[in-house]
């Protein structure tokens, strides 16, 4: 394996939300390719420190690199100052993101949706939007939905529009937040089906679930967060049969009865 | 007493000096509305700045702008400026007056547009790198839109009416030019009743361009006509409080 930078690199992130001090000191770091799925009790933290990845959120202290770049702020002698809008916009080009709402554009057809990024972000043609929309709904399995609006979708056909439009901007990283939460149980596999397809493509991801098949069968590493810290981060061999730390067997008793 | 005339009544009714006045009041109303739009949004979106200078200079000229008379801002602005050397035509007084007091109404009904779009459209226009006015116009004002509409053609329609106190500063819409018109031909009943036909013409026309539009705003959430599920997001709102 080649000595490539990290895809990921999060050093001592801390968040407050006024006084409540929501991660404290997260370290993670993603090599390309890899998917790392973050478990954790609600209120821990996970989906705080995925909207960080992408400065969704601001931190207080620490450092977030994307593929070696700072995200959100820039260096100087008194320490990291944030980046003006357009500049963390840049940013996020490079960081795919996927809702446990989906959030796709209600106003907009699905490959409208998929569109809007190439066409109003990376400012490419509409032919070539337009096509490289059709091939991202054809590879989530919605060739024919091209024209409905989201409305008219259901919550895993929505999901995977959703992925085809993070998809659309080319990430180096893909983050998903609860991707399947949303969902009717009977959606659930066809999303998580999609997901592994991309993970077997050499996507790096991170992945925020519930899903502890996805997590076994998928995932290179597992972490574990609580109390916005990670706790545990393993193989997922290790991290169901022999985990560390207390806290992880106690999460693992709960979840798995 | 004279009593009603209807000889004068249909001869006013397709009078050309009243139909130019009305076609003043028209495109008046448009041009008023083009500016109220643009310093509403402006207005819309300082309210919801983050910093409180923006906010604050906002707030105050909403409350300036909704807080006095038109009538009265219209004559300050044609007939008290100059006493500062500062000399408008009545056009310009009128649209400024009338522009500025239309952009405090709709920046009220613009705020409120834009803070019933649900938090996570505003996470999901900025993941896919949409900077601030990218995702503004791309993402949040076309969904703003279908709650704006309703509201602003109400307003809409009260402009048309509203530009009649622009005759107070003698700009010949169709008020001004039904009193002068009174003044040459003695038929106040008649020409007055013929503009209040016109106003009626003109804002019933407008009902149907507004049903138009709301129809169009509301196409990508089926045919059923009933409003998306609008959560105003408590976090957007008691920022704003702040």
């Amino acid at each position: 394996m080649p000595p490539a930078e990290p895809a990921v690199q999060a050093q001592g992130v801390h968040k407050f939300y006024g006084s409540l001090h929501v991660l404290r000191g997260i370290d993670l770091e993603v090599r390309r390719g890899q998917v790392i799925v973050v478990l954790g009790p609600s209120g821990s933290g996970k989906s705080t420190f995925l909207r960080c990845l992408n400065h969704l959120e601001a931190i207080e202290r620490g450092s977030i690199r994307i593929c070696g770049e700072l995200i959100g702020y820039r260096e100087t002698p008194a320490g990291l100052v944030e980046l003006r809008d357009a500049e963390v916009a840049r940013h996020r080009r490079r960081i795919g993101m996927v809702f446990q709402q989906f959030n796709l554009f209600p106003h907009l057809t699905a490959l409208r949706n998929i569109m809007a990024g190439p066409l109003h972000v990376l400012r490419e043609s509409r032919e070539a939007a337009e096509a490289e929309g059709r091939r991202l709904l054809s590879l989530v399995g919605l060739p024919e939905k091209a024209e409905t609006y989201p409305g008219q979708l259901s919550g895993g056909q929505q999901q995977r529009v959703a992925i085809a439009r993070a998809l659309a901007m080319r990430p180096e990283v893909m983050l998903f937040d609860e991707p399947t939460s949303a969902l009717d149980p009977e959606m659930i596999s066809e999303v998580l089906e999609v997901m592994t397809a991309l993970s077997k493509q050499g996507m790096t991801m991170i992945v925020v679930t519930h899903e502890m098949g996805f997590a076994r069968a998928v995932a290179n590493r597992v972490v574990l967060v609580d109390e916005g810290r990670v706790v545990e981060d393993a193989a997922p061999g290790d991290f169901f049969t022999n985990p560390q730390n207390e806290r992880t067997r106690a999460f693992l008793d709960k979840i798995l009865h | 007493m004279s009593g009603w005339d209807w000889a004068a009544f249909r001869k006013y009714l397709f009078n050309l000096y009243l139909l130019d006045g009305a076609w003043t009041t028209v495109w008046l109303s448009v041009a008023v509305m083009a500016i109220g739009l643009a310093l509403g949004l402006c207005a819309a979106l300082m309210r919801m700045s983050g910093h409180r200078l923006p906010r604050d200079l906002a707030r105050f000229y909403i409350w300036l702008m909704r807080g006095t008379p038109l009538l009265v801002q219209l004559i300050i602005i044609y007939t008290g400026l100059p006493q500062l050397g500062i000399r408008l035509s009545v056009i310009q007084s009128a649209l400024l007056g009338l522009g500025l007091n239309e952009g405090a109404y709709l920046a009220e009904i613009i705020r409120a547009g834009i803070l019933s779009v649900p938090r996570g459209q505003f996470d999901a226009a900025r993941a896919v790198g949409m900077p601030y006015w990218t995702m503004l116009r791309v993402v949040i004002l076309p969904q703003a839109a279908r709650v704006i509409l309703p509201p602003l053609g109400n307003n809409f329609n009260g402009l048309l009416k509203t530009t009649s106190l622009a005759s107070v500063i003698s700009l010949e819409e169709l008020l001004r030019r039904s009193q002068m018109l009174i003044q040459l031909e003695f038929k106040v009943l008649e020409i007055f009743v013929v503009a209040a036909c016109y106003y009626l013409v003109m804002t019933s026309l407008w009902g149907v361009v507004q049903r138009r539009l709301e129809a169009h705003f509301g196409r990508p959430y089926g045919s059923s006509g009933e409003p998306p599920r609008r959560v105003i997001d408590r976090t957007l709102l008691e920022q704003d409080a702040r």
